[in-house]
């Protein structure tokens, strides 16, 4: 009786939260989405009217500057989350090597290389912004043992104009699309060897299903005639991976260092007994243990990345198009310019972008939780 | 093998070994200065009176200190401290406790469906928050919030119960059952329990998750910056306004920088060790 009573004592205080959360989280999205259906513009909803998926085609496929910026910013916002990636991955694993080897003065160390994680994006990015100042900042910094400032049109930090690898739109989406269709398949072939059934219908429906869509729907026609050409590798990209790495890559450093704190010495102890060097104790026992951490390190950074607002929107403005990234396109488009619609349609893709990162990572976690 | 050529042998493997370890330290200490180099401009530019931030004199360390910048930062920045701290203290606290209750019933009072619920709680805090802005502002204008601090205290609590209640509920994990099924027995009740057995118990689980909401909280800044009205503005919006006048006063800014950095620079310093057993709790894998 008295457990019958705490059990539900229990349901009613994990209630309020679970509410809480239903409204905020999936409610909200669900408004957000409704809302990106619309036309509403201005602050009041007086006379709004569902366009259906007319905001999300446009995006795509519009011509116009709103629309236009959303493209360069998905742009860039690839190009950051590789650079990104990759550049925490490597500084961490460097620091939680060089660290793991009972040196001296590790505790200080230590922090110095994760105490940037301690700081508001919005301290980065003034600070970084005084760096990379092309008139003062680190371009001065040769003044300081005599030599002369680097020229400011030459590096210009994040108000560089320059593009690397410029292609259109228009080659880069259907060159995306080809890629999904063939990934979904290739995988529904290989879920269909594994005998996953249900795992291989669901790809290959998704996959014939957009196969058709981009057949029967004319999409490689409607993208031919997409203007602007001209998206690239913004070089302006690279001063704000910079800051951003400066700031997170101590969080892949911990986490580096407490998966080696993790790895029984006996194991190394072993390896070196069977005649490995250092390095080869690193090539063939370490890096292959730190595989799982890289995993998780790579999706919790790519989230991060894909949502970055505040560093680049403190750092460069908000109307740099060479640094422009959807979250920022989305607050001024809704904040701002009182867009709702096209704000809220921004946001929705956001958000599936990084629901494609975080849905599968959270069901493999909890997969093998309950298998535990 | 003779004695000497041992000797010879042992020597050349203790010098290859010390040079690849002044390696290990060179390329340490080479990184460490990269790390501090904003921290040098951002205290000498600070440091400097404002007459002497010209662009050839940057690095240069102050001919003469002054702390004029961070006087004025102080002045200008302070109502937006206290906003900050306001804000903050509640919202953490808050947080923290309805995340130590929600971790006490996943871990420890398992349901059906629980294992459905929790990620689906777990996944409100990696959204990218512009896709529950807008409905958020609306909320916030129809309960007559927008522009108090309170709509940013109910947001962030709101925003936090999955990291705290994923921290609690993986530190309580480490509680065994039988302590729960005792207390049981002897006729203790749900919060009984908790306050006598697992309340008792959490003190580093706290300290982890309030470091953590705290520095999330006072470090945000796209909440603040849509939520917040020029009275009720965190500092993190006030710092990124002190770029936006006419002539940029660089000493000011970085004395800005510094005074927002402080509360959690401290806290890091201080507890750094629970810090990063936050950080590492946001992986999910606790």
């Amino acid at each position: 009786m008295r457990l019958n009573v705490d059990r539900l004592t229990a349901l009613a205080v994990l209630a309020p939260s679970v509410i809480l959360l239903a409204i905020f989280v999936y409610g909200f999205i669900g408004q957000t989405f409704y809302i990106a259906t619309t036309n509403w513009q201005g602050l009041g909803m007086g006379d709004i009217s569902s366009i259906g998926l007319r905001n999300f085609e446009q995006l795509f496929i519009g011509s116009g500057l709103p629309f236009f910026r959303f493209r360069e910013a998905l742009v860039n916002t690839v190009v950051f989350t590789v650079l990104f990636i990759a550049a925490c991955l490597s500084l961490g694993l460097l620091f939680a090597i060089l660290l793991d080897q009972r040196i001296r003065a590790e505790a200080l160390f230590r922090t110095i290389f994760l105490f940037p994680m301690a700081l508001s994006f919005v301290v980065t990015g003034t600070v970084w912004r005084w760096l990379f100042s092309p008139r003062s900042g680190l371009n001065t910094l040769p003044a300081l043992f005599g030599g002369a400032p680097l020229p400011p049109d030459q590096w210009a930090w994040f108000t560089d104009r320059r593009q690397l690898f410029t292609f259109t739109w228009a080659d880069a989406s259907r060159l995306v699309l080809i890629a999904i269709i063939v990934g979904l398949l290739a995988f529904a072939v290989f879920s269909a060897t594994r005998r996953r059934p249900v795992q291989a219908l669901i790809a290959g429906m998704i996959g014939l299903s957009l196969i058709g869509w981009v057949f029967l729907g004319g999409v490689f026609e409607a993208l031919g005639n997409v203007v602007r050409p001209a998206h690239g590798v913004n070089l302006a990209m690279f001063s704000i991976v910079i800051a951003a790495a400066w700031q997170m890559s101590g969080y892949t450093m911990a986490m580096y260092l407490a998966a080696l704190r993790g790895i029984p010495e006996e194991l190394r102890e072993a390896a070196r007994v069977d005649g490995c060097n250092e390095l080869q104790v690193y090539r063939y026992v370490v890096l292959p243990l730190l595989r799982p951490i890289t995993f998780s390190a790579m999706i919790i950074l790519g989230h991060i990345s894909l949502k970055i607002f505040d560093l680049i929107y403190v750092m460069a403005g908000g109307d740099n198009l060479r640094v422009d990234v959807p979250g920022i396109h989305m607050y001024l488009t809704a904040f701002r310019g009182n867009n709702f619609a096209l704000g809220a349609a921004i946001a929705i893709i956001m958000l599936l972008l990084v629901a494609c990162v975080i849905v599968p990572y959270l069901v493999n976690v909890f997969r093998t939780e309950v298998r535990r | 093998m003779t004695a000497s050529a041992l000797r010879r042998r042992a020597a050349r493997v203790l010098q290859r070994r010390s040079l690849t370890r002044l390696a290990v330290y060179a390329t340490l200490i080479f990184w460490a200065i990269i790390y501090l180099t904003p921290i040098y401009l951002v205290l000498n530019t600070s440091l400097k009176p404002r007459a002497e931030v010209s662009l050839d004199r940057v690095w240069a360390p102050p001919r003469q200190v002054s702390v004029d910048a961070f006087i004025a930062a102080v002045e200008k920045l302070s109502p937006n401290f206290a906003n900050s701290v306001i804000l903050t203290v509640p919202a953490t606290l808050l947080s923290a406790i309805i995340g130590s209750l929600n971790g006490y019933v996943l871990s420890k009072w398992r349901f059906r469906g629980a294992n459905i619920i929790f990620p689906l709680m777990l996944f409100g805090m990696f959204i990218p928050y512009q896709s529950i802005l807008i409905p958020l502002f609306q909320l916030m204008r129809e309960l007559r919030l927008a522009g108090t601090l309170w709509s940013l205290i109910l947001t962030h609590v709101v925003y936090g119960l999955p990291i705290t209640t994923l921290i609690f509920r993986n530190y309580y994990a480490e509680i065994p059952d039988e302590l729960i099924e005792a207390g049981q027995i002897d006729g203790a009740s749900f919060f009984k329990l908790y306050t006598q057995v697992v309340f008792p118990l959490s003190l580093p689980g706290f300290v982890v998750v309030i470091i953590w909401q705290f520095t999330q909280i006072w470090n945000e800044y796209l909440f603040a910056v849509t939520l917040a009205d020029p009275v009720t503005q965190p500092i993190t919006v006030a710092l990124s306004q002190l770029a936006g006048g006419q002539a940029i006063d660089f000493s000011l800014q970085m004395a800005g920088s510094f005074l927002t950095a402080l509360p959690t620079l401290f806290v890091y310093i201080l507890l750094g060790r629970y810090f990063i057993r936050g950080l590492l709790a946001g992986s999910v894998k606790g």
